[in-house]
């Protein structure tokens, strides 16, 4: 019975992976075919050829595409955590009038379709003096990833024991310090994945992203996948585009893989806490 | 003393005027890729002459994306692009912010496919040049017509049965997956340009009239709607109602069709090396839709506007001249195929050198079809979708023709409400 | 209870022992919460107030994209106007009600699978097992694929002739001729909630993970001594303390399926019988140059997204509210 139960779990983990992996894996399969290939159906590569990836690289700065993309997104992450952080003390353990009617006005700035707010969203890029900027598109992003951090951070804050703040301020520490001191490292797994999924919405971002932008040297990934053509309009130049998307997966593979620890570590305090 | 300041103030006077005069020019020409090279070569050229500068912004590969960014840029007046590359049905969409290119485009015009002039005008008002034309084109098997010793589909009904023939005899040598006929069924523009084809050349129309009349619900009409809803599941897989472009090459080109609709870019495409194809294809125009039908691809093509908020409008209007002047477009055809708009320009000996085909594409190009932007102006969008909409229905067997184009006859009359503008 | 629907605001006070500070220190405490929120809604109004106000705005007048400053108020027409006998606007669009109900049916479908999929991705990374790490990178790669390439990519994938899909399908024996999955417009909303569930479920499952770390561990040792059936542990303490953070994933995905854009469009362009409610906007704003029409569904949008997130805020609270911690 329990080596069954062993085997089951071990078939669901494979099942899942491999649904999460295969489209993954045929990206990598194009990535090393070109032309005609793109017709036709391999399951495995046939040659090893990287001529589609010095072709991304080659094309467009591709490298600096890659470096705009972790700037912004990395900001987007840093701040939305900072400010959603410190909201969320406040909306998590602190009772005071308008709480929830702050709350949902933050949550509706997610209920307009981003098409809606883009052309009000680019003159306002423009009168702060911020477009083909990076700092324009950090702005941008936040309005996409900032509700959602909130929101989450806020949750778990307020599922956190109430006992656990009460010594520190009778300590006398300031709300600051409590938040700090006391908050902070417990709230590190839902921190964590928060800014990692603020991370990947930022670097998914598309649209304010080519809008907002105008130069190849300021553009973040995915306009400058979609940028990508063959030798005419009409021809989709699949390789290089499947070569492109492996490259940038792979900075957020290393991200999780980093994360990893704190996540665990997240764990441990989390559980001694109880 | 006195010369030495006079000569000073005359250099400086001269660096002044040349600093005033030398300028960044900014186009969007491309996304990136070959039709990139060539565009920057075509700029660096008239660069090194006047002394300007120019910057290319790459813009996205796909259409809408790309008219959607113009948009933006336009309706908020931002003059960070000055020269335009549009396609021909934006003119009429884009028009109230592009500069009036009369009085410098009036000299050479003349020379433009007439077809390609039309849809560069907007209420007479001539608002960007052409640079380029394409047109829907059947591309064919050699080897399979002379296998089942059939000539070239001079209509839709030879076409029909001689796809049936060839796809049933192909079935029974073992090819399962091989079809007669592909072409662009997704709802999208294309299936406008390959719906406008079907009707026009049964002289059912262009849907909308010179005089902006609408004039779709007409038996033509129908009976070429019929014809092509036909086709889907028998000589076409069912698949078609969401094939752009590329998904139509590839059948062919993996060998798996008989016959194609597709646009020029194809054929360089199908006779490269990696091709299954490879000097087994033809090209001729569509047929025509009976009898008494005529020959009808859509046009296609791009043109080049300024931009209306362009702080340097006139340089950049003869960066416009310049590309789309003779010199360039020959250029442009022989280095990057570019079919000219220039129509001297088809019985060039050096283009028909590095394009073989070029001659085979004139009558096409002076006979195609063009789509009702000019009658429509900032309305063509609103039309086309009604129609690839009406049409994909029919196509996929939801409403039959007659019906739907009562329908869309209804509905465009409504949009129309107000007049066209 | 500690927790509570994430609006209700029943998250208890702290208490403070001592009567003279405690109200000095709650004043002081409410000081701090308004300065602690004051950045986020400077940041929130600042980037956000404009375009918001400005499309709810122009919803109201007949602004086009052509010449934007030249606009003028015209009321509610652009929602339901009558007009020589017939009703104009988009609540008398079939087409704008159509792509209403894609997109809740859409919504239902693929929130749903994505909730108990990610449930169940999120209780296998929760335990320990050789290779979790690898594990957590590997479902998150369907979302770090930007969208506009992945949905692409899928658009390949499920094609009738050369895709791979079919061709698997075909090699498994499941299907017996190619399915144009695609150029259906019921198998293409299917294809649709597919490649979303492909895409998000890690979002859920990280989420829902984040909680379940988050739990007290000596219940579950307080459980496993009293020999309760970790199907009962599941069900009567797992799943209602992790409900609060369950219910902000499921309100998150919700506002993102609600407003699914590019995977539709990519997969079946502007097609009628598939169109979501942002792609109809999308036609009306950009296409059809109707800043007035398109700014009217976008606030329909607005509307209809916060009457969902409402709904499922009360759904959760009585819910919630039943628990007898």
């Amino acid at each position: 019975m329990k080596r069954l139960a062993r085997a089951g779990f071990w078939l669901l983990v494979i099942a899942i992976a491999l649904f999460a992996l295969f489209p993954f894996y045929y990206a990598v399969v194009s990535s090393f075919r070109s032309g005609s290939d793109l017709f036709t159906i391999a399951y495995r590569p046939e040659r090893f050829d990287l001529s589609n990836y010095v072709a991304v690289f080659e094309r467009q700065p591709f490298g600096r595409n890659i470096l705009n993309s972790v700037l912004v997104s990395g900001s987007v992450v840093a701040l939305s955590l900072g400010l959603g952080i410190t909201a969320a003390y406040a909306f998590g353990r602190i009772a005071f009038r308008g709480r929830s009617l702050l709350l949902m006005t933050i949550l509706a700035v997610s209920m307009f379709p981003q098409v809606a707010v883009l052309a009000g969203m680019f003159e306002l890029i423009r009168a702060f003096g911020l477009y083909n900027t990076l700092p324009g598109l950090i702005l941008a992003n936040l309005m996409l990833t900032l509700p959602f951090t909130v929101w989450v951070l806020t949750t778990f804050m307020r599922e956190l024991p109430k006992e656990i703040e009460e010594a520190a301020f009778v300590d006398g520490a300031t709300p600051w310090i409590v938040v700090r001191r006391v908050f902070l490292p417990l709230m590190a797994p839902a921190a964590v994945t928060t800014g990692l999924l603020a991370f990947i919405v930022s670097w998914n971002e598309f649209l304010f992203a080519l809008t907002f932008t105008l130069t190849n040297e300021r553009r973040t990934v995915p306009p400058a996948i979609a940028l990508m053509s063959g030798s005419t309009a009409y021809e989709l130049p699949w390789g290089t585009i499947m070569a492109g998307s492996v490259v940038v997966t792979i900075p957020i593979i290393a991200l999780v893989l980093v994360f990893q620890r704190k996540i665990v570590a997240g764990l441990t305090a989390g559980a001694v806490k109880g | 003393m006195s010369r030495l300041i006079a000569s000073l103030a005359a250099a400086a006077g001269l660096l002044a005027t040349t600093s005033a005069r030398a300028v960044e020019i900014s186009i969007s020409c491309s996304a990136l890729g070959k039709e990139y090279e060539i565009c920057k070569q075509g700029v660096d050229a008239w660069a090194a002459r006047t002394g300007n500068t120019v910057k290319i912004v790459s813009t996205p590969n796909s259409a809408t994306e790309r008219l959607a960014l113009f948009q933006q840029l336009l309706a908020a007046g931002a003059g960070d692009i000055d020269v335009f590359q549009i396609d021909v049905v934006w003119t009429g969409t884009l028009g109230n912010h592009l500069l009036d290119l009369t009085a410098k485009g009036q000299a050479v015009i003349g020379d433009h496919l007439p077809a390609m002039v039309e849809t560069s005008r907007v209420e007479g008002k001539l608002m960007a040049i052409p640079w380029f034309a394409d047109a829907g084109l059947l591309y064919y098997r050699k080897d399979l017509l002379d296998k089942y010793k059939r000539p070239v589909p001079e209509t839709w009904a030879d076409l029909t049965e001689t796809a049936r023939l060839i796809q049933d005899g192909e079935r029974k040598e073992g090819k399962g997956e091989f079809w007669g006929y592909t072409w662009q069924g997704r709802a999208y523009e294309g299936l406008t340009t390959n719906a406008l084809e079907w009707v026009a050349s049964h002289n059912g129309g262009t849907i909308v009239d010179e005089k902006g009349e609408v004039t779709i619900e007409n038996p033509k009409a129908a009976e070429a709607l019929k014809t092509a809803a036909g086709w889907v599941g028998t000589i076409t897989p069912e698949g078609v109602l969401n094939y752009t472009e590329e998904e139509a090459r590839g059948i062919f080109q993996a060998g798996n069709a008989a016959f194609m609709r597709n646009w020029p870019y194809a054929w360089a495409l199908a006779q490269g090396g990696d091709s299954a194809i490879k000097d087994k294809v033809g090209i001729a125009p569509l047929p025509k839709g009976g009898a008494d039908g005529r020959h009808a691809g859509t046009l296609g093509g791009q043109l080049l506007a300024v931009s209306k908020y362009s702080k340097n409008r006139d340089t950049a209007t003869d960066l416009v001249m310049y590309l789309t002047g003779e010199a360039e477009q020959k250029r442009r055809a022989v280095e990057g195929s570019f079919n000219p708009t220039i129509v001297s320009l088809y019985s060039d000996t050096d283009i028909a050198r590095a394009n073989p085909f070029i001659g085979d594409l004139v009558d096409v190009f002076s006979n195609a079809v063009a789509r009702p932007a000019t009658a429509t102006g900032q309305n063509y969008n609103k039309v086309s979708t009604e129609f690839f909409n009406a049409v994909h229905q029919v196509l996929s067997k939801k409403s039959d023709p007659a019906q739907a184009l009562s329908r869309l006859d209804r509905d465009l009359k409504r949009i129309k409400r107000n007049g066209w503008q | 209870m500690i927790m509570s629907g994430a609006v209700a605001g029943a998250g208890a006070p702290v208490q403070v022992t001592g009567r003279g500070r405690r109200s000095s220190l709650t004043r002081s405490r409410i000081r701090a919460a308004w300065l602690f929120i004051a950045p986020s809604l400077i940041v929130v109004a600042l980037i956000a107030g404009w375009p918001l106000a400005r499309t709810i705005w122009f919803s109201f007048t007949d602004a086009s994209l052509d010449a934007l400053g030249d606009y003028a108020f015209i009321g509610l027409e652009n929602y339901l106007a009558h007009d020589d006998g017939g009703w104009f606007g988009i609540l008398a669009e079939p087409d704008w009600w159509h792509s209403v109900w894609n997109t809740l049916w859409f919504t239902a479908v693929s929130v749903s699978l994505e909730t108990v999929l990610g449930m169940v991705v999120a209780l296998i990374l929760n335990a320990a097992f050789p290779g979790r790490g690898l594990m957590r990178a590997i479902i998150l790669i369907p979302w770090a694929i930007p969208t506009i390439v992945s949905a692409k990519m899928w658009n390949w994938m499920l094609h009738d002739q050369f895709g791979v899909i079919n061709d698997l399908l075909l090699r498994l024996g499941l299907i017996a001729a190619p399915v144009p999955w695609t150029a259906n417009a019921d198998t293409a909303l299917w294809a649709a909630v597919m490649v979303d569930v492909w895409k998000h479920t890690s979002f859920m499952a990280l989420l829902i993970l984040a909680a379940l770390q988050m739990l007290p561990q000596d219940i579950y040792e307080a459980a496993k001594v009293d020999g309760v059936s970790p199907v009962r542990v599941f069900v009567r303490v797992t799943l209602p303390l992790i409900k609060p953070a369950l219910l902000v994933a499921v309100i998150f995905r919700s506002l993102d399926a609600l407003r699914v854009f590019d995977l539709i469009y990519v997969l079946t362009s502007n097609a009628k019988e598939t169109a979501s409610m942002s792609v109809y906007a999308r036609q009306q704003l950009v296409d059809f140059q109707e800043v007035g029409l398109g700014s009217a569904a976008a606030t329909l949008i607005f509307l209809i997204i916060a009457l969902v997130v409402v709904i499922t805020l009360a759904a959760g609270r009585v819910r919630l509210g039943e628990d007898p911690r």
